[in-house]
């Protein structure tokens, strides 16, 4: 998109869904996701469709290509598509359509690539299974497409099973199975969601120039903003199943005109002034570590953390931010260095740690749904280290968890609920509750907010903050996400392969000169600019600098 | 080396390693079996002083780990011993002789109830999770867990008043010799294999319709369909291939069982297999006998597990290319 100003011609009108109503099936009755919504889209064009989780925009997507995916059903509206109504059509024209004229790019490639097939078979196979092209024919377009989407090797790469490749490399491989049969229409549903934000640039880039290349229409389906400017000509933002606002992408994101809208914008905004302390509560002390094989996964990592502060760890997956978290909690024993907990050193392992020092540390984890057990109450979830920890029961039990529902801003009816019972902030929350009742002075956070929407995660990190101030706890944070790093943290420790690239105050590391890995890293995080992914490819062109490469 | 060679022979390894327990295991189980070959040949007439030389003359006397080390030895170089029945009339026979011949009847009919069951448990295992929910997909279910919890002998009744009373399509009796001629062999045996494949087939095919039903709902899946893949390609190309690795254990199971463990089957149609000589030999207390039998079923057992392991080593790409 050469000419993402908005003078990017869009053609005639490619698709339009008028008042469509789909439900979905759960707890035994059908219920409204979306609830009357239009959708327009030319030739060429591209729609960011824009949302929290919950708010439709993968089912309105899927609508798109008249598919209701198993246990939802589209039960009004017309959907036409170049002048044919999807919805008249029966599932073999359907199939007709699909995977010639509309193709669909899933969020975790890792999991929609079959992992039984050589790539280039699944590339192709819509485009030879529709009889557009012959296999040899459509094979050779396909490594054209690899090379187009930057992909290394192209010749050979297709030969390789999905385990084979990075997922940077297997979303891209997507998008070329995506173009194999030149649709006039892509649906991109969170393409780049599960990728580092080094990846997601090039994948980012890639997809434009293809989508740009072949004037082929998308809907770019994310919950990310900045992505989305980057991607859009035009964004349409849903809440609840039903549009919020429609606009060029432009004038979306300078002026947006919805109360929802405008939220969602000012999600980054939270900022906390930086603190720190001389008191060093932990030390990790030149700490080597490794998962038995001959690989080093730390590599001598030190890390100070002062009492009462916020460090941020940040990294990509796989740089050893989450095993220094199992170093510190003892459950990776490492192979040489040690862990000084209020200047005493921790034993090593997890069995040889007294009930008083595991109680210090505690730990609250990405996914709060699998970091709790489904048949306990919250009760028995907040009450369990109360009574483990500090031995309370009966009355006081009760009251204490009752306090601790306070302190989280929830209520005593949630006592007697399940786990599936709650939604995703609330969790996180009870998890939260979970590691403050046992009164710890050390808090790891595990990408605790990753798995949440804007609006929940800014609830979550406020909470996280009030509970600092009134507590005096430590947090240890490890996140991807540099706004999160931004919102919550004194100090930052970049780590890269399982080394400490920098640690440092926040403003200091923030702020440049950098070195070159911080300054890959920081740079490749969107903004909301919509010129920014083009003024980065840019400067990284001119610059030669240090490549953003995701394998 | 290739992964799949060095597993290949790691569980080969281990089913050495799995054999020689077993043997142990047998060998010193037996030594507890009520009563003694010697006295149970002999009757209870026999004087203590011929029981006493028929023992020395077996070997029975010698210290259990002298009687093993003679056993395994001999069984090492293909030597199951004699059999003690006949010895007291002086007509000696080798065990292999008398268990060759069965075990060549056993395996033919397991395999021919394989070559029925198999291919019949995989397409109405597929077609029933192609069409689930369907009447089809219920109608098969019934009918296979309707044959399943009959029990065997049940079964082969049915169908000897069926299919050999009834309607003359097949004999009653499978007695077949060494003599009979293969076409023969396949008739007459075609009732006990039909009764097996009955018993076996509903095991399969759940598992088959199971295995391929838990994959329909990855997102590869989705992502297949999403690319127009017609139906049956979605169940047949891109879920089936994923799911090998536990229909072919239970396969191996049932293939299992068909060797080891159809001794009523046998028994209904006269059909001389290696279960009832089994049988036979435990109430005449002919030791070489029960061992070289115990030993061929853990060795069936072994192999046919080992054969399910290398099939879900080959269909996992993840094993088959490693990064």
């Amino acid at each position: 998109m050469k000419s993402k100003t908005g003078e990017r011609t869009a053609g005639d009108l490619l698709l339009d869904m008028r008042d469509i109503r789909i439900e979905g099936f759960s707890d035994d009755v059908w219920h409204p996701i979306i609830k009357g919504a239009d959708l327009k889209l030319h030739r060429g064009e591209v729609m960011g469709l824009i949302g929290e989780s919950g708010a439709g925009k993968s089912t309105l997507g899927k609508a798109a290509m008249g598919y209701a995916q198993p246990g939802c059903r589209i039960t009004d509206g017309t959907i036409q598509f170049d002048g044919m109504d999807l919805r008249a059509m029966n599932d073999a024209q359907l199939r007709e359509l699909h995977g010639s004229r509309i193709a669909y790019v899933a969020q975790s490639a890792a999991a929609s690539f079959n992992p039984a097939h050589r790539l280039i078979d699944q590339c192709v196979e819509a485009t030879v299974g529709h009889g557009l092209r012959p296999a040899e024919e459509a094979k050779a377009d396909a490594r054209e497409l690899f090379a187009a989407l930057q992909l290394p090797d192209p010749d050979n790469i297709g030969d390789r099973y999905p385990h084979q490749v990075s997922g940077g490399q297997l979303q891209r491989a997507m998008t070329a199975m995506a173009m194999s049969s030149r649709p006039d229409l892509i649906i991109f549903d969170e393409p780049t969601t599960a990728l580092d934000v080094t990846t997601q640039v090039e994948v980012l880039a890639a997809m434009r120039d293809i989508v740009e290349q072949f004037h082929t229409a998308a809907i770019y389906i994310t919950h990310d903003l900045a992505v989305v400017a980057q991607m859009a000509d035009v964004i349409k933002v849903l809440r609840y199943g039903e549009t919020v606002e429609d606009a060029p992408a432009r004038k979306m994101l300078k002026q947006p005109e919805m109360e929802y809208t405008k939220s969602l914008w000012a999600v980054r905004s939270l900022v906390k002034p930086q603190e720190t302390s001389d008191d060093i509560i932990l030390r990790v002390n030149n700490v080597d570590a490794s998962y038995g094989g001959p690989i080093k996964v730390l590599d001598n990592v030190t890390i100070d953390i002062p009492r009462g502060s916020t460090v941020a760890v940040v990294g990509e997956s796989g740089s050893g931010k989450s095993t220094t978290a199992r170093v510190i909690t003892g459950l990776l024993p490492p192979m040489s260095g040690d862990v000084l907990f209020n200047d005493e050193p921790l034993p090593l392992a997890l069995k040889d740690r007294s009930k008083e020092q595991l109680r210090k540390i505690q730990m609250i984890y990405q996914m709060a749904d699998t970091a709790m057990n489904p048949k306990h109450t919250v009760r028995d979830i907040i009450g369990r280290p109360l009574e483990f920890y500090l031995g309370l029961s009966g009355k006081k039990l009760d009251e204490r968890i009752s306090e601790l529902l306070k302190m989280i801003e929830l209520d005593d009816s949630f006592m007697e609920r399940l786990p599936n019972e709650l939604s995703g902030g609330q969790k996180q929350r009870i998890c939260i509750a979970r590691s403050l009742a046992a009164n710890p002075e050390l808090i790891i956070c595990d990408e605790v907010t990753s798995a949440l929407d804007q609006i929940v995660q800014e609830g979550i990190l406020k909470l996280l903050l009030r509970l600092q101030k009134e507590f005096n706890i430590t947090y240890l944070f490890i996140t991807h996400d540099i706004a999160t790093v931004k919102a919550i943290s004194d100090q930052i420790v970049v780590m890269f392969q399982g080394a400490v690239v920098e640690q440092g105050m926040k403003d200091d590391i923030l702020s440049p000169p950098h070195p070159d890995y911080t300054q890959l890293l920081l740079s490749s995080v969107p903004e909301m600019d919509p010129d920014w992914l083009t003024g980065l490819l840019e400067s990284r062109k001119e610059g030669g600098g240090m490549s953003a490469s995701g394998n | 080396m290739h992964p799949i060679v060095r597993t290949v022979l790691q569980r080969l390894g281990l089913g050495l390693l799995t054999l020689f327990v077993v043997s142990v295991i047998i060998f010193s189980s037996l030594q507890f079996l009520p009563g003694d070959f010697a006295t149970s040949v002999l009757g209870q007439a026999a004087t203590p002083e011929t029981v006493a030389a028929f023992r020395r003359e077996l070997g029975l006397n010698d210290p259990a780990i002298t009687r093993y080390a003679q056993w395994i030895g001999g069984v090492l170089q293909g030597d199951f011993g004699s059999s003690f029945s006949g010895r007291s009339q002086g007509r000696e026979r080798e065990v292999m002789e008398l268990i060759g011949p069965r075990l060549w009847n056993t395996l033919f009919l397991a395999g021919m109830t394989a070559i029925i069951a198999v291919p019949l448990a995989l397409t109405l295992g597929i077609t029933a999770a192609l069409y689930r929910n369907s009447f089809y997909d219920r109608a098969v279910n019934a009918t296979t867990l309707t044959t399943i919890s009959f029990p065997e002998f049940f079964v082969a009744y049915i169908l000897i008043l069926v299919l050999a009373t009834l309607w003359k399509v097949f004999p009653s009796l499978a007695n077949v010799r060494e003599s009979t001629e293969l076409a023969d062999r396949i008739y007459m045996t075609a009732l006990p294999a039909l009764t097996l494949t009955m018993v076996i087939v509903a095991h399969m095919m759940r598992m088959t319709r199971a295995a391929i039903i838990n994959l329909l709902a990855s997102p590869y899946i989705e992502m297949a369909r999403l690319k127009g893949v017609s139906k049956s390609n979605v169940i047949i190309k891109h879920a089936l291939p994923n799911a090998w690795a536990p229909i072919v254990n239970v396969i191996a199971f049932n293939l299992a069982y068909l060797v080891v463990g159809v001794v009523v089957v046998e028994v209904v149609f006269v059909y001389p297999g290696v279960g009832q000589l089994m049988v036979d030999a435990v109430t005449t207390r002919d030791i070489p006998v029960v061992q070289a039998c115990a030993l061929i079923f853990a060795a069936t057992y072994i192999l046919l597990n080992l054969f399910a392991d290398i099939v879900s080593i080959v269909t996992n790409p993840r094993l088959l290319h490693p990064r």
